[in-house]
């Protein structure tokens, strides 16, 4: 052995890491495994609570039956309260699972794993229960008969002859972190049995002379000892692998085994599953469809998908495959995954029916190359018998194309009738070929055979002497009746099997089709309402039924989000959609968990948890409930990837503006305690020392404390007026009411008001004709001008001049403000305009609104305010209002008043 | 200058406003008449016809409009309305209804005082007082009879509307008209709607009479009300 595979791999550390880690982290299930009732399991069970003594430990459900040594272990413990469930008028009891994830105990003792809950409860098992208390990290001991695991069940029934229908998947026990093996010698279980210590249920009292043979429970606790010892021989290669312990490492097996509706398909698959615990090799369930023949009947659907669940709560992989031969599709299937072991069942048809149409076992056999084929035999012995034949008698029967065959062979008789003389024979029995051709294309199998009957029937009775009867003259003919009959077959078969085909192309199409229009769709969904609507809508093209995508919010309420088509949502459908949404797996309709909905629910995954649930309103006997699962799956995922995409955006959208408000809000507090505190303080200063001081103050000073009253007083004012010019902006209420107006009225009526302000400052007007009414809201649009000079005022040094320019521009109506100022902070200009923002050299007081108002009026009128430096110095900010239809031109009066007397 | 114990009545329902106007207006000689509500209004208007009423707009118990409507059946009393800025529409509306002038809080003492004797100067003169052929703004003078209109000396060429115009607003020196007034005076009650018409010639009239156009000394405008000449009467 080299030095180097010695060496741990890198890649089996770190998958031991996971393991470790996994398994401090996940819930821990403990199993008493025996190999019959009255063992002793739930006694150990109990004991092993009561010596553990551990804090938060609860007894789930524990069937003492009475027996009074394992009642007094329970004394003393907590048990949950069971829960009560009626059904067809009987009281049962049943384990409360809510109630106990709700007291979330550390360890739940819960007999009887192979359970069956009472219709109604959540999941159908009580399996289901028990994965669902370890996924909320809740540790379980529970009890369980070798006889429930279901790769046994099989065996089981072969040694005792009772056939157990509660089970347990193999995988709960491959799961198990212990398993505690509660053994006793048969000879003294029959002896407690006898003593009647072991509770029988009444189902199983009758079993009892069956069950409880000797050789029997030999068999059985042998299957229950090999069982563990597999067990602990995979723990034992466990701990060699983690520690590097050299040994022969396995080949990688690779297990295929095929499954069909046949009753048969159960054992095979059971045989795998045994087959790949013991080689400890990965197998998938294949179901190969033959795209020739003809769809299965609905029952044939229904068995072959409990099998293909079978597998798949045995732990297999499916394989859904189709191909126009079996043998090829499956063969490329392993070829293609490494497959080294095919289990295939023994063919249970006729020897005539290979000889006819090829024998598939045969083809894989020749084809399989290097893989080892493992024939099984399918003995249906236990079973009812099937029927198998179930095409014809399913198909309703084809009444249009059965009048058309029958019209057409009509017609063709006609025109040979008519034709007589120039026709041969020959020429009117290519008539008749034609027409059964024309209907084995156009209908149904059936009605092309009637084509095939009627024509020879036709041709018979018309045409062969003697005429007019059905009787044949030339044995030569019954030739040419056969051949016919033979080649009107052959071509109805052949155009089914085009259709079929066809079909098959088709729907496959159409799958693709669907995920790349989804695909196309999402990526121009704007946001995740979009994307759940173009999700639901596909869904429900897809698998024809109503879809509805429901998210559930933070509180755990489902709502439904997008919706096509109709989708009950009841309480009972909000139940499974939330189940499903928290524990990312399929429930509902046509699932073992909460069965009862009228709804399907699929969880949209994301990266790490659940995003939203496909709820489907789908009927039970429709195609689409098979649907093929890969599909199924890629169109989930597609689905939740884009869900899960938009969300993330929005969220960074959210907290993006969120962030901005919240920095808005920081200004809006500072401005107000600073920007409203600092007049009110210098108010009251002056004010109280006017009232307390006034004997020592001078004249002078009460004058200028006067004076600062007054001009802090109007600084109040102007800041209050801006909040609440501020405030109808942002709530919408500012309602703008339009007049024409001259830019110059407004423009002067702004200075004026501004007066004592603008003090000293050398102001240039230009208004040329040129320049339209504009149709403004007067008072709103002056205010945009007191702001802007205001401004100019603040920012600006005393004296220095302000310019203002109206022009008539194209695309409306530019009033220029230039002054010569320092200018607009470099890179800044865009900001100016945003609430709050205040400039690195605003020293003079203010808020920062003054400019945002400005904005705000501006672009509810329609036009646009920006600001850029000057060149030569100083700011200019540039107005722009559109110029609107119909502005009314006032000329101007030619005539001057002359002095007159007064009338 | 006093009041010369005039009766002003004051319907204003806020305490710190009422003090305000109490201690301003006693100081400067008015006399005072408090009420608090539209109906306690009525009540003193009808018993005590003081000369100038100082309504604010926001009662407890009716519209000071509707109060300025109801008093203007019956009496010619100077009303005054006080209202808050961002309100013009109550203001144009209170004056179409027939009030004398406004008040935008705050205001101060001076302008409180001004508008009061523009008020009690113009009911005199409607009360049948002569009225004087000349009027003079500063270096304007108007000779209605000559219809004669002149600048420091300079004679000026007025459009007829311009001219009209002119004398409404100097008739009505130191009170404020409305757009609608206006309209309705100077080119008829068929022009109602055409406010347009008045900013125009209102623009002219000032390039013509203004010394310095940008920044109107005599014609004011008051933003979303109307026009108001601005004169002490000389």
């Amino acid at each position: 052995m080299t030095e180097s595979s010695l060496r741990p791999d890198p890649d089996a550390l770190l998958l031991r890491a996971h393991r470790e880690e996994d398994r401090q982290r996940r819930a821990k299930l403990r199993v008493y495994l025996g190999y019959a009732p009255g063992v002793g399991k739930t006694f150990a069970m109990l004991s092993a609570a009561r010596d553990s003594r551990s804090s938060g430990l609860v007894v789930g459900l524990a069937e003492t039956h009475g027996r009074y040594d394992t009642a007094a272990l329970v004394l003393g413990l907590e048990m949950m309260p069971r829960r009560h469930v009626e059904y067809r008028g009987r009281k049962l009891e049943e384990f409360d699972l809510d109630a106990t994830l709700a007291r979330k105990p550390k360890i739940v003792l819960l007999d009887e794993l192979a359970h069956t809950n009472a219709p109604g409860s959540r999941h159908n098992k009580r399996w289901q229960d028990v994965l669902e208390l370890l996924d909320a990290g809740i540790d379980v001991y529970t009890t369980l008969n070798i006889q429930h695991i279901e790769s046994l069940n099989d065996v089981v029934a072969q040694i005792t002859g009772v056939r157990v229908r509660e089970t347990v998947p193999d995988s709960i026990l491959a799961r198990a972190d212990e398993i505690e093996l509660i053994d006793v010698p048969p000879e003294e279980l029959l002896n407690r049995l006898r003593e009647g210590k072991v509770y029988l249920s009444e189902q199983a009292a009758r079993a009892v002379d069956h069950f409880f043979k000797r050789g029997n429970l030999l068999a059985l606790r042998e299957l229950a000892l090999r069982r563990v010892a597999d067990r602990v021989d995979l723990d034992v290669l466990a701990h060699r692998q983690e520690n590097s312990i050299s040994a022969t490492w396995p080949t990688q097996e690779r297990i295929v085994v095929c499954v069909g509706p046949a009753p048969a398909s159960q054992r095979l698959v059971r045989a795998a599953a045994r087959m790949s615990a013991g080689l400890r090799a990965p197998w998938v369930a294949a179901y190969v469809e033959p795209t020739t023949t003809a769809p299965m009947t609905a029952a044939a659907q229904e068995r072959l998908e409990s099998h293909l669940k079978l597998a798949e709560s045995l732990g297999a992989d499916i394989a859904r495959l189709s191909g126009t031969r079996v043998s090829t599709a499956l063969i490329d299937y392993c070829r293609r995954h490494n497959v080294t072991r095919i289990v295939i069942g023994k063919p249970t048809h006729w020897r005539i029916r290979d000889v006819l149409r090829g024998s598939v076992l045969d083809e894989v056999v020749r084809g399989s190359g290097e893989i080892d084929i493992h024939v099984i035999s399918g003995d249906p012995s236990p079973l009812p018998p099937v029927d198998d034949t179930p095409e014809r008698q399913a198909s309703p029967i084809d009444w249009k194309g059965s009048a058309w065959a029958t019209g057409l062979v009509v017609a063709a008789t006609t025109v040979s009738a008519f034709g007589r003389t120039p026709l041969a024979l020959p020429d009117i029995v290519m008539i008749y070929l034609l027409v059964i051709m024309i209907v084995a294309v156009r209908f149904s199998r059936a009605a092309s055979v009637l084509a095939a009957v009627l024509s020879v029937a036709f041709y018979d009775f018309f045409f062969i002497p003697p005429f007019f009867t059905f009787s044949v003259s030339d044995v030569r003919h019954t030739l040419t009746f056969s051949m016919m009959f033979g080649v009107g077959l052959v071509i109805s078969g052949l155009t089914l099997r085009i259709r079929r085909q066809e079909h098959d192309a088709r729907s496959r199409e159409v799958q693709t089709a669907a995920l790349y229009a989804l695909s196309r769709e999402i990526s121009a969904a704007p946001d995740e309402a979009a994307v759940a609507t173009a999700i639901a809508q596909h869904a429900a093209e897809v698998f024809e039924a109503g879809a509805a995508v429901v998210s559930v919010n933070d509180s755990g309420v489902p709502a439904i989000a997008a919706q096509f088509g109709e989708v009950p949502f009841g309480a009972e459908e909000q139940g499974v959609a939330r189940w499903v949404f928290e524990h990312e797996r399929p429930a509902g309709l046509g699932t073992d968990t909460l069965p009862g909905a009228r709804v399907m629910c699929l969880p949209l995954r994301g990266r790490s948890r659940a995003i939203a649930v496909l709820a489907l309103a789908i009927r039970p006997q429709s195609g689409a409930f098979a649907l093929d699962r890969h599909f199924r799956d890629a169109y989930l995922r597609q689905g939740a990837m884009a869900l899960e995409r938009s969300r993330l955006a929005e969220d960074a959208k959210t907290s993006a503006l969120r962030a901005r408000t919240e920095e808005m809000r920081s200004s809006l507090l500072s401005a107000v305690s600073h920007d409203l505190r600092t007049p009110l303080a210098a108010i009251t200063g002056a004010g109280t020392m006017l009232r307390d001081d006034a004997a020592r103050l001078g004249p002078a000073d009460r004058a200028d404390l006067v004076d600062t009253i007054c001009e802090e007083a109007e600084r109040l004012e102007r800041l209050v007026g801006n909040l609440l010019d501020m405030t109808r902006l942002e709530s919408g209420s500012l309602r703008v009411k339009r007049e024409w107006v001259p830019v110059e009225e407004l423009v002067i009526s702004a200075l004026t008001r501004l007066g004592h302000r603008l003090e000293g400052r050398d102001i240039t007007t230009d208004f040329p004709r040129d320049v339209p009414l504009i149709s403004v809201d007067p008072v709103l649009v002056e205010q945009v001008f007191v702001n802007l000079f205001e401004n100019a005022a603040k920012y600006t040094p005393p004296g220095s001049p302000l310019e203002i320019h109206a022009r008539n521009e194209d695309d409306g109506v530019e009033i220029e403000i230039a002054d010569r100022g320092p200018g607009l902070p470099q890179g800044l200009e865009g900001r100016l305009f945003e609430k709050f923002f205040r400039g690195p050299n605003a020293k003079v007081g203010g808020v920062g609104l003054g400019l945002s108002i400005c904005r705000g009026i501006v672009e509810a009128h329609g036009g646009t305010l920006v600001a850029e430096n000057r060149p030569g110095g100083g700011a200019v900010f540039r107005v722009t209002l559109p110029k609107m239809e119909g502005a009314p031109v006032v000329l101007a009066e030619p005539d001057a008043v002359e002095p007159e007397a007064h009338a | 200058m006093t009041g010369d114990d005039r009766l002003v009545l004051v319907v204003e329902d806020e305490p710190q406003m009422l003090r305000f106007l109490r201690a301003s207006l006693t100081s400067h000689g008015f006399r005072l008449l408090e009420t608090r509500s539209a109906a306690e209004a009525t009540a003193a208007a009808t018993s005590y016809t003081p000369e100038v009423v100082l309504l604010d707009l926001g009662l407890p118990d009716m519209d000071g409009i509707e109060l300025t409507r109801r008093l203007r059946e019956w009496s010619r009393v100077p009303i005054i309305v006080i209202s808050a800025r961002g309100r013009e529409e109550d203001k144009v509306e209170a004056l179409d209804a027939g009030a004398d002038d406004y008040l935008t809080k705050p205001f101060g003492v001076n302008e409180l005082l001004a508008r009061i004797r523009v008020a009690l100067r113009h009911a005199e003169q409607s009360g049948g007082g002569p009225q004087s052929p000349i009027l003079e703004f500063g270096g304007l003078r108007l000779d209605l009879e000559k219809r004669h209109v002149a600048l420091d000396g300079v004679e000026l060429h007025l459009t007829p509307i311009e001219y009209r115009l002119l004398v409404l607003l100097a008739q009505n020196a130191g009170k404020v008209l409305t757009h609608r007034q206006i309209l309705k005076e100077v080119w008829g009650p068929a022009y109602m709607g055409q406010t347009h018409y008045v900013r125009v010639r209102m623009a002219e009239l000032r390039k013509k009479i203004e010394a310095d156009p940008a920044r109107p000394k005599l014609l004011v405008t008051e933003p979303g009300v109307g026009y108001r000449l601005r004169a002490e009467p000389s």
